[in-house]
Parts: structure tokens; C-alpha cells; sequence
């Protein structure tokens, strides 16, 4: 079990140090100098001197990547170009507001999501059934931060029932922290929600006619019992593998729905370090993301192996 | 962890019909079968026709400024109100349809090129090329997606084209796989080698006799992701990486209603539903287009 | 012994009336997948349902189980009764009472039949402890116990192990613990070997067989083998088609057939001594598919011995076709068939 982790987290190597290489090579590739690219719209030839010399732009891009991989090694990921800030101080500032975001939406997500598929198969082609998957087919074609505009403006600005905007780390109360989360995180965990409710159901309809199910009811058990017992753990099993996906895109979600909700969180960061070509704090949100799906896929991985033991051997 | 299924795969299980002509009107009257697809279909019809027409149709110039008619509810002389430049939002949202569906053409077409051929190679060739190609596509698939994306923009710069450039680059694994896994189970079949003994080129047995078999599972792809592509124009103009203004998009009229919801809540409503309803239509149709190729293709099943 | 004791022991344990099992049409409305079955099987009997693989007898043996409605069908006419209780009528709760101590069913994919996520611990001690009331200590002792039963070696080791990690003859003894665990008074036994190696089936009838005898629980046992089924059981029932084409002792419907269709499915059996030049006899065809049985007798397509103007066209019943043994063939007097031969 352990190894298997272990051998999943070697793999996943690579892709940390793959995907912010891409960044250096395309900063490379762009047509142009960089430095005059990255220094914005009116460039200043101090700027363009100084964006240079800071990044090191006269030397290859080989050698620019290993030093930065070096750097990161020693837990420096540079200053920000903008405001001579450390990059990782600013990530560590505020990775709460993302991350408190993105973990209610996926929680949000296998709840509610676990809660429709099993409303649905108590009843397979029911009214409830249809009317699930009517409604989670309808929910994921609703962009995020559409549904994040529509929660804030009704919930926030017409009828003010929570707070419309901001963020309240976990330290000052969690009644204060959940009440800003719920509308973003409603509207970040929508979509993953009405994916997991699909999931699950159509996992569960196949496992519901499997040979062992019918075994359980010969086995005197109850359909209740069949199905939060013997049915739910394996059809689980499909949803599992899906769900290591899904946080990607809840963390990409996560972006836009931060900055409706004037969340201070890394998405925020990410666009303006886009907008002014901040490219130190890019490549800090960069590595911080991957981090994240990795460490994601690999909790992900080690469940799996709750789920089917299988894999344990 | 490979083994994931998403809709696209069902149909990959199985080799593509020999007799690609006849199947593809087998699968057309399989898909308009389905209600939900023609109305699906109709309204992104009717969408493109809105989009083509703009011009004419729009009763207003979409980029002209009014600071008198700032923020006017919908009402007589504004169907759907103005913004906060006092330009009238129908009108906006009639030249934005043009932007969006635009847009996701780019995504796509980009997408295609980059994933559907090297898919068919990577199948046909199989080999050391397979295998290369098919790790890079791993990596670009694993990779976080809105990370890719905002990166090349950081590089390239905001605009349409360049957003819509990553947002292709970030499908192109799709197309890859399914044309990959449509071509190699194809490849094997007699005719595909019988027209190799005849010496008929490489290139011409891919084009002749691969492509037909491998092009409906990628009409399916290409449904499912001119509707991801519109969400994406959308998220992506909304953060200011995409549409420059002053020309409008669904995503960037959201912006607009964004910084204006005390004031003018109804500017969040028109865009919005254009997005969703746009999304849901390429769902469907996608959805119709799957279930019509299982049926035709369970229906050829039956009469071998 | 009182009158009351005498009757229950003359009794048998289960009595199939005229069952009839509807599945959905593909087309709408229901199609009869089994039609009007009776038999009986008395206490500590063995009896065997035979037939090719879409004659009905799984779906009869579901029904037995109440099972049908959770495959999707229903059962539109007659009897079940156990122990003199009727059982087509019993709510869903006592249904559940009833399997398990009552009577538990072993299935034809053994490894399909456990649950892949839980260990065969877990699973025999699920059904002690919904069964028998036992803690979590005394059913996991008691599942110990059963492997040992069913002969798994090191079995308090083999306890914690996943249905993965044991083949396919060893998760059926799992799937006979299981069933035994409860102490049933009927056992079903749906092709219990039919997906197993050859050696393997002769050990696991064997220990079906000691288990009988240690035990005297009452056997159903569904095969489309009859050398499995003469090694094991003293009555016969054979279906076709969803319906009983014979019945009787083991010897009469051995020895004597007094069905074509028994005859034809005894001369498929393989017999050792006999030559490899030799062909096997097959009955030529297949079995139809519910709803499209034909007119008449419902073999007549596939028999040798078919009459044209009768067989297609005259339904037969169940007639007396020896000692003890009926048979559904219009021409049972007028045929000599070939039983098996002892050589």
C-alpha cells in the first residue's frame, strides 16, 4: 500500500517540474524579446534593463529553469516583479481563501452529489430518478461564475442573507469563515456536484445488477442495507478515479469565483500576475496548482485502494 | 487510472463500420430520432443565423457609448436595458453571439489540428511515434488546465484568438485519444490491410479508409467541446483575458454585470442564459449524436 | 408424537404449485419465462431440476428464493409453500427473515457472487450476525469455523483475505460457508460447478454431498448436468422451455426416460470406456426463447421422434410414464427410448 503510494508520488514528479518548464519554454518561444514583452504596453528601457537582469534573460533558458528548480528546491520562489514581494510568502498569504473555497465545493460535491445518486437508485427510472438526472444534466451546462453572479446577486445584493463579499480565515470563527463561503462555494461546487450525482448513478445502476447484489438479498439483507453496504463502496470505485479530475477543474473555477466574490485567494493573484506578465508569481501559482492536483491524485490513488482492494495486492 | 470512461469512450470499444457512407445516414436518422437533439440543434441553428446577421438584426450599434442612457432597466427602447456606458445590451448580446461561437470555432479548429492527426499517426504508426506522442498528450491532459491556459496567455498576451489558441491546446488531448483508439482498432481490419497489399500509400489509406470510421466519434467530441469552448471563451474574457474591449462577449458582459450588481442586477440575466442555453444545446446535441451512432451501430450489429 | 408433529414430518419442505414467472416484453406487457411448474422436495431430499440453459430453471429457483422481483420479473400465478407456509404472498420482511436460516442459494459465478470490496470474513459474518443475533466477535469466529467446515485451509488466516485472492472452486466453498452458516433447511445450488475445472466440480460436489449428510439440510440442485445430478440427488425434475417435460425418481428417469428430451440429454453424456472415435450425441437446435415457443409440444422441433400433425399441434400434459415418473410427451406409449446403459 505504502509503496504504491510511494510509486504513484515518484510518477508524479515529473509533472511538477514538466509543466512550469513549459513556462520558461514559452516565454522563450513568444516572438520577441521577452523582456520587452513581459515589461507591458509602454515599456520603459529601465523596466526592460531591470525585467532582464531580474530574470536573467540573457542566459539560456536551460540554465534559467535549473536555477529556478534549485531555488524552489531551497524554498525560494523569487520576488514578485510588481511589488518586490516574496512569491512565496505571497502564495502561503493567501492559499486560505482558496483553499477553504475549493475544499467546501468539493465537499459540497460528494455530499450532495452521493445524497442525489442514492435518492435516484432507491427507484431506478422513478420520478426521482428522472428528475435527478434531468436536473444534473441541466446543472452542468450552468458556467460557475454565471451561478456565482446569480447566488451574489440575489442572496448578497437584493435579499441580503450572506455576506456578499470578502473572505474570513477559519482562525476568527468558523460561523463567520462558513457564512462568506457559502454562496462561492455553492456556486464552485454546483458543477462537481451534478458530475458526481451522474457518476455515482450510472456506477450504481451497474453495480445494482451485479451477481454479488443478488447474493446479499439471498443473503436475507435488506435493499437498504444492499445498497449502502454492498452496492455504494464499489460503485464508488469509478467515481474515485473521476474525482482526482474534478479538483483541477474546481481549482480552475475557483479563479473566477474569487474575484466576483472579492475573495483575496491565489486566483486573484493568478490573473493579475497574467495581466502585468508578473512572471515569478506565474510560476508560483503554477507549481503551487500542480501541487496540488498531484497531491490531490495521489489521496485519490491511496482511497482507491479502500475501495478496491484489488489494487492493494 | 486509465481506465476512466467518459462518454466519448463508449463508442471506442468497438470498430468503426466498414461501410462509413451508409453508416453515417444510419447514425443521422439515429440522431433525429431524438426531440431533445432537434430542438438542441435548431436553437444552434438559429444561433449561427443571429450570429451571421448581427449586423442587421441588432437594433442598436453594440459599441456605441450613451452616458445619458446609463444603466436603464429593460424596458421601451431598450429590450434589455443598457450597461454603464449606456450601450444597449441586446444588441451586445446579438454581436456577442458572433464573438463566442467564433471563438469556440477557433478552440476547436485548433484542437483538430493538433490532436486529430497525430492521433490517426499515432495509431497507425503505432511504435516509438505512439509512444511519444501519447506521453506528451498524458502530460498536457494531467497538467491543470486553467494553469496551461493562463500561462499562454501570460506569454502570448490577452485576446480572443491567443485565449482561444490555449483553450484549443488544452482539448487537443480529446481529439488525440479517440482518434488514436478509433485508428487502431480499425487498422487491424481486413480491408484497411487489403488496401495496404494493394499499395495504396500511407496517406492515402489513412484519408480513404481511416478517416471516415474515425470522423463520427470526432463530430461527438467536437459537439461536446464547442460547448466546453463557449464556457471557456466565457470564464476566460470574463477575467479579462480574452475579448479586448470595447467588443463585447457573453463572458465579458458578465464582467460588466459583475461590477455593476448593486445597481443593474438585470445585466446579469441575458448573457448568462445565452451561455447556458449554448452549452446545454452542444451537450445534447452531443448527447443525440452518441446515442444515435450506439443505436445504428447496435442496429448493424443485428443484421450480420 | 402428536398428530400435529406427524403431519409436519410427512410434509414436504417445499411444494411448487403451477408457478408461472413473467419478465417484461421487449416489446411491452410480460412474457411467461416459466410456466405452470410443480414439484416437491421432501425434508433432507436431494432433488435436481435439469435442463439446457434457458429452460427456466434459474428463474425458477429465484422465484423459490423470492428473488424474482429484484431481476425485474414477477411471478403471475401459482404456489410456493415451505414448511406448509405459502410464500408467493409473504411481505417483503419475513421474506428476509426466511433467507438465510430458511434457505440460502450458492450461484453458477462464484467469484461474481462475492462482494469484491469486503472480505469472506465480513460476508459470512454478516449473515451470522443479521441471522443468529451473534456479536462481531462470535461471527467472526463462527465464519472461521465454516471455512474450516467447507475445507479452506489455514481459515483464520484465509478470514481476512479479499474474494480476489481465492479461485474460483475456492470462493464457492466461501459462497457454501456463507449459505451453511445460517444452518438453512434448504440449500439451492444454481449450477454450482458448471464454471469450474473439471477436478475441482468433483470436490465440490463432494463436499455438498458430506455436508448433506452431516447436516440433512434439503438440496435443490439446478444443473444441465445430468452425471453431476446422478451422483447427487434421488428425484429428477427435467424443464424445457420453461416448463416440467419430466419427473421422477433418479432410476426411472435414468434408466427409463419417458421424455424425448431426457433421453437426448443423456445420450450427451460423456461416458469413460467408450472410445475417443466415438461422437458425443448432441440434440440437434436450440432452445427457443420465451415467447417464441412453438405450437404443440414445445420440443417437437428438435425431437427424432416428432409425428408431424400431432406434436405441432397438440399440446401435451403430464402423463404417467412409469413406476414413479411423468412425462409431457403425446407419445410416451408408443416410443422405446434409450436410457443410460449400464455397461
Amino acid at each position: 500500500m505504502l509503496r504504491h503510494a510511494g510509486k504513484r508520488l515518484l510518477a508524479a514528479i515529473p509533472l511538477l517540474l514538466v509543466v512550469p518548464l513549459l513556462v520558461f519554454l514559452l516565454i522563450d518561444l513568444a516572438p520577441g524579446d521577452p523582456a520587452v514583452v513581459l515589461a507591458g504596453d509602454n515599456p520603459t528601457p529601465e523596466r526592460i534593463a531591470a525585467i532582464q537582469a531580474r530574470l536573467g534573460l540573457s542566459d539560456p533558458v536551460v540554465e534559467r529553469y535549473a536555477r529556478w528548480v534549485g531555488a524552489v528546491l531551497h524554498g525560494d520562489l523569487g520576488k514578485s516583479l510588481m511589488s518586490d514581494q516574496s512569491v512565496m510568502e505571497m502564495i502561503i498569504r493567501r492559499m486560505g481563501a482558496t483553499m477553504s473555497l475549493v475544499l467546501f465545493a468539493m465537499v459540497m460535491a460528494v455530499v450532495l452529489g452521493a445524497l442525489m445518486a442514492i435518492l435516484s437508485s432507491l427507484r431506478p427510472g422513478g420520478v426521482v430518478d428522472r428528475l435527478v438526472n434531468w436536473l444534473a444534466s441541466i446543472a452542468i451546462a450552468i458556467p460557475a461564475f454565471w451561478f456565482g453572479l446569480v447566488l451574489a446577486s440575489l442572496f448578497a445584493v437584493t435579499y441580503r442573507v450572506f455576506p456578499a463579499f470578502g473572505f474570513v480565515p477559519l482562525s476568527e470563527g468558523i460561523g463567520p469563515w462558513l457564512s462568506h463561503l457559502v454562496l462561492p462555494g455553492v456556486a464552485l461546487g454546483l458543477l462537481p456536484a451534478a458530475e458526481v450525482t451522474l457518476q455515482l448513478r450510472s456506477a450504481l445502476g451497474q453495480v445494482l445488477t451485479s451477481d454479488y447484489i443478488l447474493n446479499a438479498r439471498a443473503k436475507g439483507l435488506s435493499r437498504r442495507s444492499v445498497l449502502f453496504k454492498h452496492a455504494l463502496k464499489n460503485a464508488c470505485v469509478p467515481v474515485v478515479t473521476v474525482f482526482g479530475f474534478r479538483v483541477a477543474e474546481v481549482l480552475a473555477g475557483s479563479v473566477t469565483i474569487e474575484i466576483i466574490y472579492n475573495m483575496p485567494g491565489l486566483g486573484s493573484l493568478a490573473v493579475d500576475s497574467v495581466l502585468s506578465r508578473d512572471i515569478p508569481v506565474l510560476l508560483g501559482f503554477v507549481l503551487f496548482s500542480t501541487s496540488v492536483v498531484v497531491v490531490v491524485n495521489l489521496l485519490v490513488d491511496i482511497s482507491y485502494g479502500y475501495f478496491n482492494p484489488k489494487v492493494r495486492a | 487510472m486509465k481506465n476512466v470512461t467518459t462518454p466519448p469512450d463508449d463508442l471506442l470499444d468497438a470498430p468503426g463500420d466498414p461501410y462509413a457512407e451508409s453508416a453515417g445516414t444510419g447514425i443521422l436518422r439515429g440522431i433525429l430520432r431524438r426531440r431533445s437533439t432537434i430542438v438542441a440543434g435548431g436553437f444552434l441553428a438559429l444561433l449561427v443565423l443571429v450570429a451571421v446577421l448581427a449586423p442587421v438584426i441588432a437594433p442598436y450599434d453594440p459599441n456605441v457609448q450613451n452616458v445619458l442612457q446609463r444603466l436603464r432597466p429593460p424596458g421601451s427602447g431598450h429590450l434589455l436595458g443598457t450597461d454603464d456606458y449606456g450601450r444597449d445590451v441586446l444588441s451586445r448580446l446579438i454581436h456577442s453571439a458572433r464573438v463566442s461561437l467564433q471563438a469556440a470555432a477557433q478552440a476547436v479548429a485548433v484542437a483538430l489540428v493538433i490532436g486529430l492527426s497525430p492521433g490517426v499517426a499515432a495509431g497507425f504508426r503505432g511504435g516509438w511515434l505512439d509512444a511519444a506522442l501519447t506521453r506528451i498528450m498524458d502530460a498536457l491532459m494531467s497538467a491543470p488546465s486553467l494553469v496551461l491556459a493562463i500561462t499562454i496567455v501570460a506569454v502570448l498576451g490577452p485576446g480572443v484568438t491567443n485565449a482561444m489558441l490555449a483553450v484549443g491546446v488544452i482539448m487537443a488531448p480529446r481529439f488525440f485519444r479517440v482518434s488514436r483508439a478509433t485508428t487502431m482498432d480499425v487498422r487491424h481490419e481486413t480491408y484497411i490491410e487489403a488496401s495496404i497489399a494493394l499499395g495504396c500509400g500511407n496517406l492515402r489509406t489513412a484519408v480513404r479508409h481511416i478517416l471516415p470510421n474515425v470522423m463520427p466519434p470526432i463530430v461527438l467530441v467536437t459537439s461536446v467541446s464547442l460547448g466546453a469552448a463557449v464556457a471557456a471563451e466565457a470564464s476566460l474574457s470574463f477575467l479579462g483575458l480574452g475579448v479586448r474591449p470595447p467588443a463585447a462577449s457573453w463572458g465579458s458582459m458578465l464582467s460588466t454585470a459583475s461590477s455593476n450588481m448593486g445597481l443593474a442586477p438585470y445585466l446579469v440575466w441575458p448573457p448568462g442564459v445565452m451561455i447556458f442555453l449554448t452549452v446545454l444545446a452542444f451537450t445534447y446535441l452531443g448527447d443525440g449524436v452518441r446515442k444515435g451512432m450506439l443505436r445504428s451501430r447496435s442496429a448493424s450489429g443485428k443484421g450480420e | 408424537m402428536t398428530a400435529r408433529q406427524q403431519e409436519a414430518d410427512a410434509r414436504p419442505l417445499l411444494e411448487i404449485r403451477d408457478l408461472t414467472v413473467e419478465f417484461p416484453a421487449p416489446v411491452g406487457g410480460w412474457t411467461p419465462v416459466v410456466q405452470r411448474v410443480s414439484f416437491t422436495l421432501g425434508q433432507g431430499e436431494s432433488v435436481a431440476l435439469v435442463g439446457e440453459s434457458g429452460s427456466g430453471k434459474t428463474v425458477t429457483s429465484l422465484a423459490v428464493m423470492g428473488l424474482t422481483g429484484v431481476t425485474g420479473g414477477r411471478v403471475a400465478a401459482g404456489s410456493v409453500s415451505f414448511d406448509g407456509r405459502e410464500l408467493t404472498s409473504l411481505p417483503e420482511r419475513e421474506w428476509r427473515a426466511l433467507r438465510g436460516p430458511g434457505m440460502g442459494m450458492i450461484f453458477q459465478q462464484p467469484i461474481r457472487s462475492l462482494n469484491p470490496a469486503y472480505t469472506v470474513g465480513d460476508q459470512i459474518a454478516e449473515s451470522v450476525r443479521r441471522h443468529l443475533g451473534l456479536n462481531r466477535r462470535a461471527a467472526r469466529a463462527r465464519a472461521i469455523e465454516m471455512l474450516d467446515l467447507v475445507q479452506i485451509p489455514r481459515a483464520a488466516e484465509r478470514v481476512d483475505d479479499y474474494p480476489h485472492a481465492f479461485s474460483g472452486g475456492m470462493c464457492q466453498r466461501v459462497m457454501i460457508a456463507m449459505v451453511m452458516a445460517c444452518n438453512p433447511r434448504l440449500l439451492i445450488a444454481d449450477e454450482p460447478t458448471t464454471a469450474l475445472d473439471v477436478t475441482v466440480q468433483e470436490r465440490i460436489l463432494r463436499l455438498l454431498r458430506d455436508l448433506q449428510e452431516q447436516t440433512g439440510v434439503s438440496l435443490l440442485f439446478v444443473s444441465h448436468d445430468l452425471a453431476v445430478v446422478a451422483e447427487l440427488c434421488q428425484k429428477v425434475t427435467v424443464m424445457y422451455a420453461g416448463e416440467v417435460v419430466e419427473q421422477g425418481t433418479a432410476a426411472d428417469v435414468f434408466f427409463r426416460p419417458g421424455h424425448p428430451y431426457t433421453s437426448g440429454l443423456l445420450a450427451a453424456i460423456p461416458k469413460p470406456g467408450l472410445g475417443t472415435g466415438r461422437r458425443l450425441a448432441t440434440i440437434p437446435g436450440s432452445i427457443p426463447a420465451p415467447g417464441l415457443w412453438p405450437e404443440g409440444c414445445r420440443f417437437h422441433l428438435r425431437c427424432p421422434h416428432r409425428e408431424p400433425g400431432r406434436c405441432d399441434s397438440v399440446r401435451p400434459d403430464l402423463v404417467p410414464a412409469g413406476p414413479s415418473a411423468q412425462a409431457r410427451c403425446l407419445r410416451v406409449s408408443e416410443i422405446d427410448l434409450q436410457g443410460v446403459t449400464v455397461a
